[in-house]
């Protein structure tokens, strides 16, 4: 028994080489918040009924597990402290209980696996099943359940003896082969969860904790296993996969190369051969490519950074940082797909992706901020609302709004450049640096107590990104308080049509705001409204945001398609929503799938000024 | 393997109002952004994977005025060993026979393997100075290359011939080859990589270093003169096909074959 207890710290210990061997990043610190999460997300498992049937399934093997941990400890203890497995009655009903519903649960999660094989188990792009794996250790967990009964009711002492052993030795057998697959999350899932990201899922991390000055990096990004930091390697040995993530990953569900759970598979796979538990390291040079060939540069760009992975794992895995990370090392490899290399040049040349001058940038009618000029409110369009005309329709609008509620608004005008946030999370952490810098230099010259903006991605960039002092709202924040403060006296549409929501990324998901934009939609008297199936945290992303529109992934059909199918099935007839890019996906969606006379595509400003009778309702078809 | 490229700074005119200045022989440039040229940007490219095939040493040149050093710094960053900016004054106002006497000066001695280019300019469009310059040092020359491959002392060079075909042919190193867009996946250049080099000194060698006589190049000894500039006169307005979409392809087809489209 000392043995087999010896070998699991060994095995551990092996596997911990790799995290000692990884880059560093702080997770401590604000304990307090740390253990909620994993009072809630861990030992609550409060993320697993979002899939009703196996989440109870899991949350009953879960509770089995804590309630007979103290049975089975006590078990390995039995024979140096005869008597000691004998805890009392009423834990010995308990735990009976316990056993047989783990057992039912056994039962249905192997049938699940083996007959109703869900297609989330079973990802496009992997080469093993993992499902013998899976009622492998079912097995061995029924067996471990029915030598505990044999135990307590085998009757003779032969019986009883015989059953002691047989559980004690599965018990250690199962623990030690915990750490060869993915029932590793037995023992790591719970850690993982408590040193979980505190930060807004829109936070992205820098490319290193322990060099600040971005240029005195010596290598940039992850090419290798132990460029990850040891949280990283953690998430990836704490995948159970379930295909929790890949189920809602919009660029899975549009058949592109991406898949996020074999992400964690590939590294992990990846890990265990070359740090193995018996025998040497694999120097880096000996591997293949992790960041190349292993995982190719076409899932990574297929990725749109909508979050929608991690706010589905119920282990709190973290995809985003690691998916920037390995996308920063190609780029510093020169590795940048072509159709992204014209708008990262454009930025840099002309401070916005469609290299267009900045003088002309379109006019929203609100007043530009000359340096020395002040205001209350600074508006910031972000390229998108400044130069493609039908997202400056939504600009005017909310510019109108403005003025309408009496808001001292100004522009940086032509000192604006693009708030660089998808160059950030394509991986060109310069040229993001760059663009920072010369907006925070045309922000220094003029003053102003507040920014607003109508792209959550410039929201997320300018509030988690750039570090400012005033503070940063997106414009559906910014109508709702106006509405608070009764300076939106908004009228009925007068029309029969029903309305849904569309929660944009980088607002709902990776800034956590639902309420705003739907108190807004409902604050409009008489409106009806309903909701899609893929809503607030579960949003589907139209396809996203900036240098997306340039770098079209091959896919079987496109997000933006997809989602228009979950509108029409909502059975909405207006698809508002609060984000340039979702506007212009959507729109096209609705082109390419003949349903422009159908949904219509508004931007919450646009609502809002309609119903202010600013603009006449559009007739209905 | 000693390869040299050569490489120019050209203005990129699209987003951009083109406009005549006032001497009505050049284009006003407030609103211009520059680059390097489009096809130099694939020889750099091709040049860096012999090199890393065969190993040896890239170096990158250009001629002209001091902003121009910026694609060589861009080259470096890009991978190129080495850089040489000639530049100087008088070299002002070169036609293409001028540029390539310079960049033959600079180039004549050096242990030269091969020589690339690309095809043409993105702004002047002529396409001569590598012919030129494979005249003025007497070594063979293929241009419109869509495939370069090396091996030993022999280049294999596919190119594009009329009637979109291809040939392909052998040229006894040392050559020169002028290279067309697509032959590669030129590797993109991040805002870190071009700081990385920024420290580094580039020489500059102008008109005495390269041995020539001033009046051999520049303004004063260009055999081709800019008479006037102009924008080309709006042709008529386009023509809107109407009818099913059948109809619009078939009339579209008879359009193109009246007009020798097809």
């Amino acid at each position: 028994m000392a043995a087999a207890l010896g070998a699991l710290t060994l095995i551990l210990n092996r596997r911990l080489a790799l995290l000692r061997a990884a880059a560093a990043e702080p997770r401590t610190g604000d304990w307090g918040a740390r253990l909620k999460r994993l009072l809630v997300i861990g030992f609550g498992q409060s993320r697993q009924p979002r899939y009703l049937v196996a989440g109870l399934v899991h949350v009953v093997l879960f509770a089995g597990f804590m309630l007979l941990s103290l049975r089975s400890m006590s078990l390995i203890a039995e024979p140096f402290w005869p008597g000691i497995s004998n805890i009392g009655e009423p834990y010995t009903f308990i735990r009976h209980m316990a056993a047989a519903l783990v057992l039912v649960g056994c039962a249905i999660a192997a049938w699940r696996r083996v007959v109703v094989r869900p297609a989330r188990y079973h990802d496009r792009h992997a080469t093993v099943s993992h499902t013998k794996e899976a009622v492998a250790i079912l097995s061995l967990i029924s067996f471990l359940m029915i030598a505990d009964a044999a135990f307590d009711f085998g009757g003779s002492e032969g019986v009883r003896k015989v059953a002691f052993w047989a559980h004690n030795s599965a018990l250690l057998f199962f623990l030690c082969l915990l750490p060869y697959g993915k029932h590793f999350h037995v023992i790591t899932a719970l850690p993982n969860v408590f040193f979980s990201s505190l930060k807004l899922s829109g936070v992205v991390k820098p490319p290193s904790y322990s060099e600040s000055d971005f240029d005195a990096l010596e290598t940039v990004g992850v090419s290798k296993l132990e460029d990850f930091t040891w949280k990283q390697l953690l998430d990836v040995y704490s995948c159970v996969d379930c295909g929790r993530c890949s189920d809602h990953c919009p660029a899975y569900a549009s058949k592109s190369p991406l898949s996020p759970r074999m992400l964690n598979i590939k590294t992990r796979d990846a890990a265990f051969e070359h740090y193995p538990i018996k025998g040497e390291i694999t120097p880096p040079e000996k591997r293949a490519d992790l960041v190349g060939e292993v995982i190719t540069p076409d899932e990574l760009w297929s990725c749109t950074t909508c979050g929608a992975c991690q706010e589905a794992c119920p282990v709190t895995i973290e995809y985003l940082d690691r998916i920037v990370d390995m996308r920063r090392f190609l780029v510093d490899d020169g590795n940048l797909p072509a159709t992204l290399q014209k708008p990262m040049a454009a930025l840099e040349k002309r401070g916005n992706p469609y290299g267009k001058m900045a003088r002309k940038r379109g006019d929203t009618g609100v007043r530009v901020l000359k340096e020395g000029d002040a205001c209350d409110t600074l508006f910031f369009t972000d390229s998108c609302a400044a130069f493609d005309p039908r997202v400056q329709e939504t600009a005017i609008a909310f510019g109108e709004i403005l003025a309408q509620a009496g808001v001292d608004a100004g522009t940086l005008g032509k000192d604006e450049v693009d708030s660089g946030h998808e160059a950030r999370r394509f991986g060109e952490e310069g040229l993001f640096l760059t663009l920072r810098e010369q907006n925070l230099e045309a922000m220094d010259k003029r003053e102003f107590t507040q920014i607003v903006t109508t792209d959550p991605h410039a929201l997320n960039a300018l509030k988690n990104d750039y570090e400012l002092e005033q503070p940063v709202l997106h414009h559906s924040q910014y109508l709702a308080k106006l509405l608070s403060e009764g300076k939106l006296p908004l009228q009925p549409l007068g029309d029969n049509r029903r309305y849904t929501f569309h929660d944009p990324c980088y607002l709902g998901r990776h800034n956590n705001e639902y309420a705003a934009p739907r108190d807004v939609l409902n604050a409009i008297p008489g409106i009806e409204t309903v909701e899609m199936e893929r809503s607030r945290n579960r949003s589907f992303c139209c396809g996203a945001g900036s240098l997306n529109l340039f770098h079209e992934t091959e896919c079987e059909r496109r997000m933006g398609e997809l989602r228009l199918d979950m509108v029409a099935e909502s059975g909405a007839d207006v698809v508002v929503t609060a984000c340039p890019f979702c506007l212009s996906n959507l729109e096209d969606a609705a082109k390419t799938t003949g349903r422009e006379n159908e949904i219509e595509i508004i931007d919450l400003a646009e609502l809002v000024q309609r119903s202010l009778g600013k603009t006449k309702q559009p007739e209905k078809e | 393997m000693d390869i040299y490229v050569c490489i120019k700074r050209v203005a990129d005119t699209s987003e951009v109002d083109i406009e005549i200045d006032r001497t009505g022989l050049a284009l006003t440039e407030d609103d211009f952004s520059y680059d390097i040229n489009e096809w130099d940007n694939f020889a750099v490219e091709a040049a860096l994977q012999l090199k890393e095939e065969h190993g040896g040493k890239v170096t990158a040149l250009t001629v002209g005025i001091e902003d121009d050093e910026e694609v060589l710094r861009r080259a470096l960053a890009m991978g190129c060993d080495e850089a040489l900016h000639l530049s100087d004054p008088c070299f002002e106002g070169s036609d293409a026979w001028g540029i390539a006497q310079i960049l033959s000066a600079a180039l004549k001695g050096k242990p030269l393997d091969l020589l690339l280019f690309g095809t043409v300019s993105a702004d002047e469009g002529a396409g001569q100075t590598g012919g030129f310059v494979a005249g003025l040092l007497d070594l063979p020359m293929v241009s419109l290359a869509t495939s370069l491959k090396v091996n030993g002392s022999i280049a294999t060079v596919s190119h594009e011939v009329e009637g979109g075909l291809e040939r392909v042919r052998e040229l006894d190193l040392p050559a020169v080859v002028t290279v067309q867009t697509g032959i590669n996946e030129p590797r993109y250049v991040s805002i870190r990589g071009i700081r990385k080099v920024s420290g580094i000194e580039i020489p500059v060698s102008g008109v005495g270093d390269l041995g020539l006589d001033p009046n051999q190049v520049g303004a004063s000894g260009a055999r081709v003169k800019l008479e006037e500039l102009f924008l080309p006169p709006q042709g008529q307005s386009a023509q809107m096909l109407e009818g099913s979409d059948d109809e619009i392809i078939d009339k579209l087809l008879d359009l193109l074959q009246e007009n020798g489209g097809l």
